[in-house]
């Protein structure tokens, strides 16, 4: 068999196993939408003002929802699969449409992220390996200590104090500066610009964790025989250390990268509200403002499937980068 | 009480994790004094407001409100210090329940609660915590429930680890042997002897726990009727610009409440696995 079909096929078989964990969450969506006070119907008789007893009933009839609880989850399920998430009654609008215009921030402040923090972190572990116990190693391990206990937004907040307020370096919110329409590249760096801080913000948490990692990883593999042997075969530190220890060191991270998705995630719901950064996390602050359930459960979904996928990418990324490991 | 004092000895050789048990021990002092410090409700109107710290009439100034902002602080610290710990409480629980009965058991049983915790390990955790307290609406209860709910599946997969090991050992057998009831060989044999690393994850997770409550707190999904930290700083940022006072304090509290239950865990590492130090 070809490497690429072989390839395809784990692709395949791997987008398989995906579906029962997104149908799992999809059944705890319509849990907890049945958990909630009152259902689509008292919501749309609470916005109206008024509405008779009898309009009630026939609404829910419409809506199937005086139909069995198994009856409505199938429906539920059905109309998930096609990516109807349900309407949002507070922007008047299907929740899908509204998620699909916020979906391009996260992404943006995300895939930074996750490049600064993997890129920087595996740096500063590798400095701390190399001069294991020195002042410099002692300095990255303090510092990776204290952003694991600060809140993200608190960090966010006197980020903005020094660099916005005092310092004017950067803006203090958004994504871009309102009403100035830059196009092209002009437009690139203006986005550039205001990414820094929630960018910086969001890395900080992650950067400790993989600088740690890194460096736990660096010393693991420096101990490995190939180490030994690249050591008697005359080879200088410094090939030994970014040419065979480096590169094996480097797959944790990976992995920790992968399993750190949902959670960047979940930052990024604290990190844009600090930063009125319009992604995501912000709709999601502003669903939890108006009470707007349908379009908490619907980022809820989606951002749980966003997390499926990138698993799947890192695990190609994974095969990619350690050849011993057959994609089967 | 010997193996307790070869336990002291081995905490208190670790510096840092005695400094954090000193600032965390300041820090469950202030909770307990609070209502002594300030006995009036943090939430009443104390003076002017945005008065600036370490001058008049409040140490650390007064918020947009005229509430005293130290008197908040003090307030907030049991608020934390209670969630996180009530929190790590249920998701232990949960999290041995699980793990335990998948390690001890094996097969289909271990198969389906491994599932289910991957599904719990999927899913972003902190949306739905969010989700789960915008539903049952806010409260201490409420939140708990949420933080512990997100919590558990790391407990369940070491716990489980911890007992397909020792599944298979002698004295498990023995048990086996001498008919004893599975409750008491779960209950009463293997979880003493996996206690250790329990008390090492939950230690750091109380730290993670208080994380998050601030953080729901800062989103504006905090008990309304408890002070809490994340509440003064969400309440502070619109007055960042002229008051950074109001938001920055209350983060230094949860920066060093955090940190200290970090070291302490860490120190709790050293002590009780002497053999696993990771420190190379």
């Amino acid at each position: 068999m070809t490497p690429t079909l072989g390839r395809l096929r784990y692709v395949g078989r791997r987008l398989l196993q995906a579906i029962p964990i997104i149908v799992s969450i999809v059944v705890i969506n319509f849990l907890l939408l049945q958990l909630a006070e009152g259902d689509a119907v008292d919501v749309l008789a609470g916005e109206a003002g008024s509405a008779t007893p009898e309009y009630m009933a026939e609404l829910r009839a419409k809506f199937g929802l005086d139909q069995p609880v198994y009856v409505q989850l199938l429906v539920y399920l059905k109309n998930m699969a096609f990516l109807d998430l349900g309407y949002s009654f507070r922007h008047d609008m299907p929740v899908i449409e509204l998620i699909l215009d916020r979906l391009g921030p996260t992404l943006i402040l995300m895939s930074t992220t996750i490049f600064l923090s993997v890129g920087v972190g595996s740096l500063l572990g590798l400095l701390a390996a190399t001069g294991l116990n020195t002042w410099r190693d002692n300095l990255i391990s303090v510092l990776a200590l204290v952003s694991y206990a600060t809140p993200l937004f608190w960090v966010g907040l006197m980020l903005i104090v020094v660099f916005s307020i005092h310092l004017g370096w950067f803006p203090t919110s958004g994504m871009e500066t309102i009403g100035a329409f830059y196009e092209g590249w002009d437009r690139v760096l203006n986005i550039a610009h205001h990414l820094v801080l929630p960018a910086v913000t969001l890395s900080l948490f992650y950067l400790a964790l993989y600088a740690r990692l890194m460096r736990a990883s660096m010393l693991e593999q420096s101990g490995m025989d190939y180490v030994v042997t690249a050591r008697a075969k005359g080879l200088t530190r410094r090939a030994i250390t970014f040419r065979h220890i480096l590169r094996n060191a480097l797959l944790p991270v990976v992995t920790m990268a992968g399993v750190q998705v949902g959670s960047i995630i979940g930052g990024s719901v604290v990190v844009e509200s600090v930063f009125a950064w319009p992604g995501l996390g912000l709709l999601a602050f502003e669903a939890l403002f108006s009470r707007d359930l349908n379009l908490l459960l619907g980022i809820f979904f989606i951002s749980a499937c966003l997390v499926v996928l990138v698993n799947l990418l890192v695990d190609l990324i994974y095969g990619l980068l350690d050849p011993r490991i057959e994609v089967r | 009480m010997n193996s307790l004092m070869a336990f002291w000895r081995r905490f208190r050789r670790n510096r840092s994790a005695v400094l954090g048990l000193v600032i965390l021990a300041l820090v469950i002092l202030m909770a307990l004094a609070a209502p002594l410090l300030y006995p009036e409700d943090p939430f009443r109107l104390a003076g002017r407001p945005l008065t600036p710290p370490f001058s008049g009439d409040f140490l650390l100034g007064s918020d947009t409100l005229g509430r005293d902002v130290a008197a908040g602080i003090a307030h907030g610290a049991k608020t934390s210090l209670l969630i996180g710990l009530l929190a790590t409480v249920v998701a232990v629980v949960i999290g041995v329940l699980m793990g335990g009965l998948a390690g001890y058991y094996g097969g289909w049983i271990d198969d389906l609660l491994m599932r289910v915790t991957e599904i719990f390990q999927t899913i972003p955790s902190f949306v739905f915590a969010i989700l789960l307290v915008a539903i049952l609406k806010p409260s201490i209860q409420s939140i708990v429930i949420a933080i512990a709910v997100v919590s558990w599946p790391a407990v369940a997969r070491l716990v489980r680890g911890e007992f397909l090991s020792l599944r298979s050992r002698e004295f498990v057998q023995a048990c086996v042997g001498m008919g004893m009831h599975d409750g008491r060989i779960i209950f009463a044999q293997i979880l003493p002897n996996c206690l250790s690393p329990i008390i090492v994850a939950s230690s750091l997770m109380v730290a993670t726990a208080i994380l998050i409550e601030s953080a729901m707190a800062f989103l504006g999904l905090g008990d309304p009727n408890v002070m809490s930290w994340g509440f003064l700083i969400g309440a502070g940022r619109t007055v960042l610009r002229s008051a950074w006072w109001v938001c920055a304090f209350p983060g230094i509290a949860i920066l060093l409440t955090v940190l200290a239950i970090n070291l302490v865990g860490e120190g709790l590492n050293d002590a009780l696995n002497p053999r696993l130090r990771e420190h190379a």
